[in-house]
């Protein structure tokens, strides 16, 4: 086991301390952003308690709506990672299924799923994104949306960014294919979906889970951005994109803390991710090389 | 007194591991290789020849070092703390041959470039003269049409003569000293024995040293003027080839030479060292007593027959629909193979020996013929009864076991899955026995893949082949990765099993020493066809077929010593 540089380590403890606080924001939370009866307009826009003007009670100061920044945070953050994972693990379901049926059985199936994922890689991100959750919003009842709109967020992302994993794991299986352990597994009789589950598909994870870390920080990213632009996360369920979008609108009249404090947790924790995954990519790009 | 060519003294490579500790893959070598001598580096893996021969062009992996020892190149010293000699150049001084010429020769540079470089690089050459040096020295290893072949690139040119422009890029600048890491293992045997006959020629020509680093005892034997042999880093025995192959005085040296398969005469067993564990005969007559259970139906002689089998390789287009452009691989083959004989289909690379075997085991589909098995014609969509009954051993010990699955589960899946095994409680009853029978300690079962040699590899192999309990075993060069030591014993284990067992093998082997010492029938083929089929006694002893004649005599061999120095190298 190689040493571990330092950058890495402090980005690891970073991420892995970000995430968990987030998740376990309902527990650590000094309140519940999303309980209506537990804030009030009173407390609106206060500064963070280490400024002028700022009261012990709020630690990084209160939104327009009198909700504690901090908590607010933390709830943002667990909704952004939640669905960050979600599309990633939608996206990475997707794409290493369609690509291990692609690159075992190729012909005419690998070139339709081939295609399609093309068409797909054409469209920007943020475009294709824009378009499926407004199309899904023109389909779902406005009462219904709320509760929707973090599955069509992932939804969303998803259909972007299965392409990925489906060109890589595609390569990759077409390599082991002509392994000699598939084809003896092939001689032994064993049926493709079995080939493909028990043999293939164990050793192609390890670059399935190096994309699926990159691409969890650009999946929070895309989401922010969604939130950002007004077609994401409801107020009432803010993300971090929604919290920083509701700040921008009070920036220039001196309220800076509602957009910092989450743009800065946001950039923190994707540039923490972004360092781990870089690192697991290099780690593991030889045994890549070595299997093309 | 002419200066050695190259002259070794106590050289020691270091090679530090991460907590601290030192591995010497080199250890106390002294080696003198006079002018216009071929000395053979020979060993298994691990062995340190290669690093040797890395060492002296300057191409240690990174964390590796000379400790100690001097080297002395045409009488100059090596110093290796700048890699360089004084007035020594690698590339100048030092020539290079390589195992593979595919990747020796950079795929985007012509003949006239790959060669012009080096010449205009060290010896300041311009353009014109350049060229003119380049076809001499094309003309020198035997490329026929120098002119033609200055513009061709690598993947224009076979094999052999890929090899060749590596050796003219080697020798452009006049060498002193040629380091040949085993320069035709990747070739077949009649371009080996070709480019053998080159160096041969160009070491008496020009007074050249060679560093001949082999596993091929057959190609020092015909080659080499002195040998020494390594083991574990250290010398184990050192002297003229005639009196170390023919008297070796070391235990070692003698099984390594005692465990070259000899195409002269046939043996009943190979003399191994180091052989299997005690487990092994008794777990061999347990899946004797299994085998030999009295069969419901009866069984027809003829367990393979393969008739008029043609296999195509296509192309497609972009979209996987487009116009097909095809290759005929196998050509209107035809053999029977009878139950309980090892059948041995023998041929140089393209022969299309490989595929056969794929489509005998339904890897490949037939464009056209038929292929009985036990009387019953099988096509592409085979019965699952059927695809136990025949099994495969592979030629890569590390690509053949799925690295992520654990022994026992790798084993226990053909089991299970043809319903051997009526639950995972029998089915380890029966991998014990399996790992046993080939020879490994039972607690195998628990590790997984990397916890194995290639040999041991080969061992479950085999045994993963007998889990689907198989009348007939396909086995592909099962044995042309492996260390000749380890070689002898994969070897003695496949006969050992099918005089247990009745097994029948289909046996794809490059290696007629190999196939002469395994198979009672053999057919040989060529450019897809079968050229000779016969029985292997009376085919090695009396080959019908020109090719096959051919073939025979170029096979590198242990035996033939006393002959080489003979200007016509006819084989007797």
């Amino acid at each position: 086991m190689k040493r571990v540089p330092t950058s890495v380590a402090i980005a690891g403890t970073v991420a892995v301390a970000l995430i968990a606080t987030a998740l376990l924001a309902p527990w650590v939370a000094p309140a519940d952003p999303t309980d209506i009866a537990s804030y009030n307009l009173i407390d609106s826009e206060l500064p963070p308690s280490f400024v002028v003007g700022g009261e012990a009670r709020y630690f990084l100061g209160t939104d327009n709506q009198g909700r504690d920044l901090l908590s607010a945070i933390l709830y943002g953050a667990r909704v952004s990672i939640l669905i960050g994972g979600g599309a990633v693990a939608l996206a990475a379901l997707l794409g290493v299924t369609l690509g291990l049926v692609a690159g075992y059985f190729g012909g005419w199936l690998d070139a339709a799923i081939m295609r399609v994922g093309d068409v797909i890689l054409s469209l920007p991100t943020i475009l294709l994104a824009l378009l499926v959750s407004g199309l899904a919003r023109a389909l779902i009842p406005d009462a219904a949306s709320a509760s929707w709109a973090p599955f069509i967020l992932i939804g969303a992302i998803a259909i972007h960014e299965w392409v990925q994993y489906a060109r890589t794991v595609r390569a990759a299986t077409m390599v082991e294919v002509q392994r000699e352990y598939v084809r003896a597994a092939k001689v032994i009789g064993l049926p493709p979906l079995r080939i493909l589950g028990r043999h293939i598909l164990p050793n192609v994870m390890s670059s399935v889970l190096v994309i699926a870390t990159i691409n969890l920080a650009g999946a929070i990213l895309t989401e922010a951005t969604l939130s950002f632009l007004g077609v994401g996360m409801p107020p009432t369920y803010p993300s971090l994109g929604t919290l920083i979008r509701i700040g921008n609108e009070f920036v220039f009249s001196g309220i800076w803390w509602i957009a910092f404090f989450p743009a800065l947790t946001l950039v923190i924790g994707v540039l923490a991710v972004n360092i781990v995954g870089d690192w697991l990519r290099d780690r593991f790009n030889p045994k890549l090389r070595s299997l093309a | 007194m002419t200066v050695a060519a190259l002259a070794i003294r106590g050289l020691r490579v270091e090679y530090p591991l991460e907590d601290g500790r030192v591995v010497a893959a080199v250890d106390g070598l002294d080696l003198e290789i006079a002018q216009g001598e071929i000395h053979a580096l020979v060993g298994e893996s691990g062995a340190g020849k290669t690093t040797v021969g890395n060492a002296l062009m300057g191409l240690l992996d990174a964390p590796g070092r000379v400790a100690a020892g001097s080297v002395a190149i045409a009488g100059r010293d090596v110093d290796f703390r700048t890699g360089r000699a004084a007035g020594i150049v690698q590339g100048r001084d030092v020539g290079a041959i390589f195992q593979d010429p595919m990747t020796s020769l950079n795929p985007l540079f012509t003949v006239e470039s790959q060669i012009g470089e080096t010449l205009r690089f060290h010896l300041g050459l311009d353009r014109t003269a350049a060229r003119a040096r380049t076809l001499e020295l094309l003309r020198a290893v035997g490329i026929p049409e120098p002119e033609r072949r200055l513009k061709a690139y690598p993947h224009q040119l076979s094999g052999g003569q890929r090899q060749r422009i590596v050796i003219a890029a080697a020798l452009s600048c006049d060498p002193k000293l040629l380091v040949a890491d085993e320069p035709t293992t990747a070739l077949d045997v009649s371009v080996q024995a070709q480019i053998l006959d080159l160096v041969r020629g160009l070491v008496r020509a020009r007074g050249l040293g060679v560093l001949l680093v082999t596993h091929n005892m057959g190609v020092v034997a015909e080659i080499a003027d002195r040998v020494t042999v390594m083991r574990g880093g250290k010398v184990v025995e050192s002297g003229k080839v005639a009196d170390v192959l023919t008297r070796p005085t070391h235990a070692y040296v003698q099984g390594l030479v005692a465990a070259v398969p000899r195409i002269d005469t046939r043996l009943a067993r190979f003399a191994t060292i180091g052989d299997e564990t005690a487990g092994a005969q008794a777990a061999r007559s347990d899946l004797r007593k299994r085998y030999m259970r009295p069969r419901a139906e009866k069984l027809p002689d003829a367990i393979l027959e393969v008739a008029n089998l043609t296999v195509e390789y296509g192309t497609g287009g972009l979209l996987g629909l487009g116009r097909k452009s095809s290759f005929r691989a196998v050509d209107d083959v035809s053999f029977a193979v009878k139950r309980g004989e090892i059948f041995g289909i023998v041929g140089e690379s393209g022969s299309g020996k490989t595929t056969v075997a794929n489509a005998v085991a339904g890897l490949v589909r037939a464009a056209a013929g038929t292929i009985r098995f036990a009387g019953q014609a099988i096509g592409d969509r085979r019965p699952r009864a059927l695809r136990g009954a025949m099994q495969m051993v592979f030629q890569d010990p590390y690509a053949s076991l799925n690295s992520r699955m654990r022994i026992d589960n790798a084993l226990a899946e053909p089991m299970l899955f043809h319903g051997i095994a009526a639950d995972r409680s029998d089915a380890d009853a029966r991998i014990a026995m399996l790992i046993e029978a080939v020879g490994l300690a039972p607690d195998a079962k628990h590790r997984y893949p990397f916890a194995f040699s290639g040999g041991q590899r080969q061992r479950l192999s085999i045994a993963r082949a007998l889990a689907a309990e198989p009348q007939l075993v396909v086995c592909d060069e099962p044995t042309s990765s492996l260390d000749v030591s380890v070689q002898a014993q994969i070897l003695n284990l496949l006969k050992d099993l099918r005089d247990a067992t009745g097994l029948t093998l289909l046996f794809i082997s490059h290696d007629l020493a190999v196939v002469r010492q395994m198979c009672d029938r053999v057919a040989v083929m060529q450019g897809g066809r079968i050229v000779e089929m016969a029985d292997c006694d009376r085919l090695f002893a009396d080959p019908q077929h020109a090719y096959t004649k051919r073939l025979l005599s170029l096979v590198p061999n242990v035996a033939r010593i006393g002959n080489r120095l003979e200007p016509t190298g006819a084989a007797p």
